[in-house]
């Protein structure tokens, strides 16, 4: 698949990654966070969840190919169908996912795909709590440790940060797993899957930039109950 | 018979039929069925021997037959929101495989056109796939 290039000229060594953006009305987000991909990643995928404020526009025009979703399904739903966008590119060997509100930075991602293609695991999750660099409010910092926690407790797989966005794959890592998880519950499954299907994995530092637009669109805690129901209920 | 009797009765089976008319996976249907005519033959013996469900009730150890069978309603609606949620899953599961499908194939339908036109004329708010592009 050759990438619609209208922004500038990525370094030719990303043309084996994808990067999968989950898109739901991040119209003024998006263009940003695709252009600024796009300097680091050639390939980038954004799946518009049916928005009704133009994103798919903004993101095709920042030059990201755009995926949509012509009903509303989630954030789950969205990232398989990334996968499954990306697995369609037989040259494909690695998988991005990074959110579109701008909380992430390239230069981790790239990083995490750099430990990828030496071989390090199959699966890089990014992690907020492996050094200082992110301030992360309190509340937000419990709900987010007992996140890890339970996941912790139920996958098997010992992580430090349970819901962060950024994550590196492997095409056998995609291949492997299926999100069923349609709403938010998926950031667990993702590691459920990961640690029953024997893939391995790593944690990588990222830093989340928690700006005041990322904490107003960001999850609402509230919302970690609806996780946490869908978690247990399956 | 009561007058009370006649109108309960006739709404019971009105309301039994309408239910097994409905359609779902045939095994679970047919359990369903089941339970619903037993739930049918039991309501309106409860009408027309009133004294039933209170001698029922009392053998197992509830004072009152209209206490059975509000625990018998809690029961059963309890089961009605377990099943609803499980059926509710699966066609969420059916719809995002169409959705996705449906996304997949558009892209690579649009791609194989060369780079897409963006849609900037796109008022928000019309989100449907094919209103833009018409004709195809």
């Amino acid at each position: 698949m050759s990438a619609a290039t209208t922004g500038p000229t990525p370094a030719a060594a990303t043309d084996d990654t994808w990067v999968v953006v989950p898109l739901y009305q991040e119209a003024t987000a998006v263009g940003e966070v695709v252009r600024e991909l796009r300097q680091t990643f050639a390939q980038v995928v954004c799946v518009d969840d049916g928005s009704t404020d133009g994103s798919a526009a903004e993101a095709r025009r920042a030059g990201a190919r755009v995926v949509r979703h012509c009903i509303n399904l989630g954030q789950g739903a969205a990232l398989q169908t990334g996968f499954d966008f990306a697995l369609r590119d037989p040259a494909a060997r690695f998988v991005v996912t990074f959110d579109a509100d701008g909380q992430h930075r390239v230069a981790d991602a790239r990083a995490m795909v750099e430990r990828l293609r030496a071989g390090e695991a199959d699966v890089v999750f990014g992690s907020r709590f492996l050094d200082g660099r992110t301030e992360v409010p309190r509340l937000r910092r419990v709900v987010l440790r007992s996140a890890v926690h339970y996941t912790n407790l139920t996958t098997g797989v010992r992580l430090t940060d349970a819901h962060n966005g950024l994550r590196a794959l492997s095409r056998r890592a995609v291949g492997s797993l299926r999100i069923t998880h349609h709403r938010m519950a998926h950031a667990s499954e993702i590691v459920s899957l990961v640690g029953r299907s024997g893939l391995s994995w790593v944690e990588h530092p990222v830093e989340i930039r928690y700006t005041d637009y990322s904490r107003a669109k960001g999850q609402s805690l509230l919302n970690s109950v609806n996780i946490l129901v869908e978690t247990i209920l399956g | 018979m009561l007058l009370i009797q006649g109108v309960l009765v006739v709404a019971l089976l009105v309301v039994g039929a309408v239910l097994v008319r409905s359609t779902a996976d045939v095994r679970h249907q047919a359990v369903r069925r089941l339970l619903l005519v037993l739930l049918g033959v039991l309501a309106v013996t409860s009408v027309l021997v009133p004294g039933a469900v209170t001698w029922v009730a009392e053998r197992v150890g509830v004072g009152r037959g209209t206490d059975l069978v509000l625990y018998g309603l809690v029961v059963a609606f309890l089961g009605f929101i377990a099943s609803s949620y499980r059926r509710t899953r699966a066609l969420e599961a059916k719809l995002t495989e169409l959705t996705r499908r449906l996304a997949l194939d558009e892209e690579a339908r649009d791609a194989h056109r060369g780079p897409p036109a963006v849609e900037d004329a796109q008022a928000p708010g019309t989100a449907l796939p094919d209103a833009d592009r018409p004709g195809t």
